[in-house]
């Protein structure tokens, strides 16, 4: 590698070297090397994954050649794996690339101990029967499953995994804390030293927003027993007063102290960071991941020196002002954030005491990370896939039936359930009849498939607890019509999916999806299935 | 071939393919429930798609990598890429066609080749250029464009080129020269995918609100109070590089790293292989749909975030009626001796336009400028000249009008776009003349002055 930091310049630039660094520590397992497997892979090994291996028994046939970039003609004949393997190893060395010509299936049957030697599988195309195995034997061993597949103008992607815990979410449009309802003395003291009836325009106009949204929020209590501006009216009239301070319209400190006003209230948190801290698993000991070690501590942080308030996080937005304000300003707030962050390492390294752990057992970086995020939080849980099937979330995807809007997507989660049956009773996708592709709409095999695959779709409705006697017939017609088809284009789409969540799950950056992810290829008008 | 394949069966092995489109003959050779208007499933269909129709791919990038390979994999096997950049180092992460020994070479080169090699059947003519230097004509060629950018004013440039090929007819409904495109776009785990259909569909100008302006800072904060250290970045790049640093350490602002300095100079996005492959993909599947109806075709504007989740929303945007790019113009029939000056004047009588003091435009060329004084009296000698000739004896073309009508009583700065058409060219449309929304400019000497009907002033 001449210069992997500028190869990898543009993703850097999103998951920082910490990101990086678990991608290539990661090693990654594909299930059958189809273009919806290999475009996935495709993906990660021009990330710089630390190592794949590809599972697959076929030999490259002619219609690899018509939906699978990562083969070709010189392949015909070959172990499928085997090719994909090497096209790969092409498109980055640094990637340790591996191949098994054997059938995943088989594989679970023979040697389900294989699995555990990875961070994550990768399984496309596998059948109902095949999945649930695998995510028994994954959740045993603790390996990240992530579930790929592409059928005609459909696909799925399905992550399984019992805990996700970020603290990286990256959330966009998040409001800073700024303080500005509760400055701590230093910068309450920043804020009287400047005085807001300077006569000199050039100074007036430099004064940072943030010292005088202090300063007049400290005025409106002062006027309304102690109260912030909550109600509409009240926020009007604190835009008032902010304007009337203004000694010109121009002033751009002014204008950005009113568009900004809305920051004197404190947000809240919200639902999900609060189930974080009301969760049991906050009750640490000593088998605690990192996380909610590092969650415990922020709950006796906001329980006492943070007086209720979360540790700062320490970086202000730009605003119009002088530098001199502005730097002395980014001091006190980085200041504050230190003196936060220590006190939050200190409960972090009794607590792994107390839970019998060493006390240096977590990095101060990692502590760091972990309190600049700390409103950030994410946590996802993914039932199994057999919990999934055994007791679904009828309530849940009630709604979704509803949704007009989302009609075919939910069609097509049953639908694609629905296929594996017909698979396992007649040994066939619908619609494939023999070597022909042609067919007329009217003859009877094709009716005969309709409706066999209605009735295998119907069943699993009443299963997931929804009376209904037919599913939207078009739809039913519409798979049969795919026969199984792995488009090159879906397969893309799919893969490109299932790549960039197995980023999120490796970097722990970001925020993997939550529930079930149908592609609805006909309209695009995709949607998350609540698992 | 078509024929005679029609008439029987294809079976899979047997056919000259071998089985090779197995997957994509389900889509293209069944008949289904959930297609396109026009869907007509057979090999004769297939044969279009994969000798007929021609492909334009705009950009070599990102996008484009993914673009070539999923279009021929989906059957287009005539296929064009045109992107005037050269391959760096840094696009190796996710522009996959590309090896470390091919750093300096043309992208559109070096990507058409790979995708040849690899994927036999597949003819791929690469230009290395901007799109700016091909001449109109070369446009004519392609039945679809496939926009893989990174630029507002290249898609707006492609937009305008593709909206140019449409025609109306006398109802303002798009008659013929329908040329679509769909258009990508990526940074970072974001990315779009759209369908445009000119004259159906809202074309690029019609929302291109959607595309927010780039962040500029204001001379003033970086000359006098910097803040950030992208305000540095911007000061050092407009004033003298190397200083950046040193600035940032006078005014104790930390943060000025090379990286950053790339970014904020050069705009840099982040990019990854995976948003790319999703956003491509998209677009490959929707040009598929457009060219063989064999499914429905997004309507229209898919908007992806991977940031939270996946976030896939699907929005149908409407058309700007008004639309200057797009929208039908307004139709004026003329005599070839009609000179610029008496146009002008023509276009302040015209019911629907009403226009005083315009400033006309033909292509981007100044024809005649009310202002500035300077303009004005360069372009004061074509006043004299047949419009006819100063638009290069074009019979049917766009002009652009900027003046002042009268709007609900208040006067209003307008710019207006007109359809010309040339009477006694080949391209005058002779069915046209019973048409009741067609206005005909001749002589003012003639009685039928304002064509048929006769409008009442």
């Amino acid at each position: 590698m001449a210069e992997p930091k500028n190869k990898y310049d543009r993703q850097l630039r999103i998951w920082g070297e910490q990101g990086q660094a678990a991608l290539e520590k990661a090693s990654i397992c594909l299930l059958n090397c189809g273009p919806t497997g290999s475009e996935a892979l495709k993906n990660l090994v021009l990330g710089g994954i630390g190592s794949v291996t590809i599972v697959d028994e076929f030999k490259v046939e002619m219609n690899d050649l018509g939906n699978n970039f990562l083969v070709d003609a010189s392949s015909v004949g070959q172990s499928r794996a085997k090719c994909v393997c090497t096209f790969l190893q092409e498109l980055n060395d640094a990637v340790k690339a591996k191949f098994i010509q054997e059938s995943p299936e088989r594989l679970l049957e023979t040697n389900p101990s294989f699995f555990s030697q990875f961070t994550l599988i990768i399984a496309t195309q596998l059948l109902e029967d095949s999945i649930l195995k695998l995510d028994k034997i994954c959740r045993e061993g603790n390996v990240m499953l992530v579930i790929a597949r592409s059928y005609g103008l459909t696909g799925i992607v399905r992550i399984s995994v019992k805990e996700h815990t970020v603290i990286e979410s990256k959330h966009e449009h998040f409001v800073e804390d700024l303080r500005f309802h509760n400055p701590w003395p230093e910068l309450k003291q920043f804020a009287e030293s400047i005085d807001l009836n300077v006569v000199d325009p050039v100074i007036h106009k430099h004064i940072p927003y943030a010292v005088i949204l202090i300063k007049l929020v400290e005025k409106w209590k002062e006027m309304h027993d102690g109260h912030l501006p909550l109600t509409r009216k009240e926020k009007d009239e604190f835009k008032h007063l902010i304007k009337s301070l203004m000694l010109d319209i121009d002033e751009d400190n002014y204008k950005e102290a009113i568009r900004a006003s809305f920051k004197v209230c404190p947000e809240g948190i919200g639902s999900d960071l609060s189930q974080i801290l009301e969760d049991g698993s906050a009750e640490v000991d000593f088998g605690s991941s990192d996380f909610w070690v590092m969650v415990a501590a922020l709950k006796e942080f906001i329980a006492n020196e943070g007086e209720g308030e979360f540790p700062l996080e320490g970086s202000i937005p730009d605003m119009t002002s002088s530098t001199e304000y502005y730097v002395n300003l980014q001091k006190i707030y980085q200041a504050k954030a230190e003196v936060d962050f220590l006190a939050v390492e200190q409960r972090v390294r009794s607590i792994l005491k107390r839970i019998g752990r060493d006390s240096d057992a977590i990095s101060r970086a990692d502590i760091k990370t972990f309190c600049r995020n700390s409103r950030k939080l994410a946590v996802r849980r993914y039932r199994s896939i057999e919990d999934e099937f055994k007791s679904p979330a009828t309530l849940e995807l009630q709604k979704n039936l509803n949704d007009e809007e989302y009609s075919y997507t939910f069609g097509f989660y049953v639908l694609l359930r629905a296929v594996d049956r017909f698979a396992a009773n007649y040994n066939r996708f619908p619609g494939l009849f023999d070597r022909r592709v042609q067919y007329s709409l009217k003859s009877s095999e094709v009716a005969d498939d309709v409706h066999r695959l209605n009735s295998i779709a119907v069943g699993i409705l009443n299963n997931l607890g929804f009376k209904a006697k037919t599913l939207y017939e078009d739809l039913v017609s519409e798979m049969c019509r795919f026969g199984g088809a792995e488009l090159h284009a879906v397969a893309a789409f799919v893969g490109g999916i299932a790549s960039q969540e197995v980023i999120k799950l490796i970097t722990k950056q970001f925020v993997p999806v939550s529930g079930t992810f149908i592609f609805d290829g006909i309209e695009h008008k995709s949607q998350v299935l609540p698992i | 071939m078509a024929a005679e394949a029609a008439t029987t069966s294809i079976d899979e092995g047997l056919n000259e393919d071998g089985g090779r489109w197995k997957d994509l003959d389900k889509l293209i050779l069944r008949p289904g429930t959930i297609v396109g208007d026009n869907f007509e499933p057979g090999p004769e269909l297939k044969e279009n798609l994969m000798k007929m129709v021609r492909v334009l791919v705009v950009g070599a990038g990102g996008l484009g990598c993914e673009l070539l390979k999923d279009l021929a994999l989906s059957g287009f096997l005539n296929l064009e890429v045109i992107d005037m950049d050269t391959i760096d180092v840094s696009n190796l992460n996710r522009q996959f066609l590309f090896r470390f020994g091919d750093v300096g070479k043309p992208k559109a080169e070096v990507a058409a080749k790979c995708v040849m090699e690899r994927i036999s059947g597949v003819n791929i003519v690469p230009h290395f250029c901007r799109i700016e230097d091909k001449d109109i004509s070369f446009f004519d060629n392609f039945h679809i464009i496939v926009l893989g950018l990174d630029s507002i004013e290249a898609r707006s440039y492609i937009n305008a080129v593709a909206c140019s090929y449409l025609e109306y007819d006398s109802d303002g409904n798009p008659s013929d020269g329908i040329k679509p495109m769909v258009d990508g776009g990526t940074e970072g785990f974001k990315g779009h995918a759209r369908v445009i259909i000119p004259g159906l569909t809202p074309c690029f100008e019609c929302n291109i609100w959607l595309f927010p302006p780039q962040v500029k800072f204001p001379l003033c904060t970086l000359a006098e109070t910097p803040r950030t250290a992208a305000h540095c970045i911007e000061y050092a790049h407009l004033i003298k590089w190397g200083e950046a640093l040193k600035r940032a350490e006078l005014f104790g602002i930390s943060g000025v790293t090379y990286s950053l300095t790339q970014g904020v100079v050069k705009n840099i996005v982040p990019a990854i292989a995976s948003t790319n492959a999703i956003v491509s993909a998209a677009c490959a599947l929707e040009a598929l749909k457009i060219m063989t109806d064999c499914s429905k075709t997004m309507s229209n504007y898919l908007m992806y975030n991977g940031t939270e989740g996946i976030h896939s929303k699907m929005t149908a945007f409407d058309r700007d009626k008004d639309c200057l790019v797009c929208g039908p113009g307004i139709l004026i029939e003329l005599d070839i001796s009609v000179t610029l000056s008496k146009f002008i004047d023509l276009l302040g009588e015209h019911p629907k336009l009403l226009l005083s003091k315009p400033s006309i435009t033909h292509r981007g060329n100044n024809l005649y400028m009310q202002a500035p004084p300077v303009l004005e009296e360069m372009t004061r000698s074509n006043l004299n000249l047949l419009l006819f000739d100063l638009i290069g004896k074009i019979p049917k073309d766009i002009i652009h009008a900027t003046g002042t009508t009268s709007i609900n009583g208040k006067r209003t700065s307008c710019l207006r776009k007109l359809r010309v058409i040339f009477k006694g060219t080949a391209e005058d449309v002779t069915d046209m003349d019973t048409m009741g929304a067609v206005y005909r400019f001749v002589d003012k000497d003639n009685p039928e002055f304002w064509g048929y009907p006769v409008p009442k002033f």
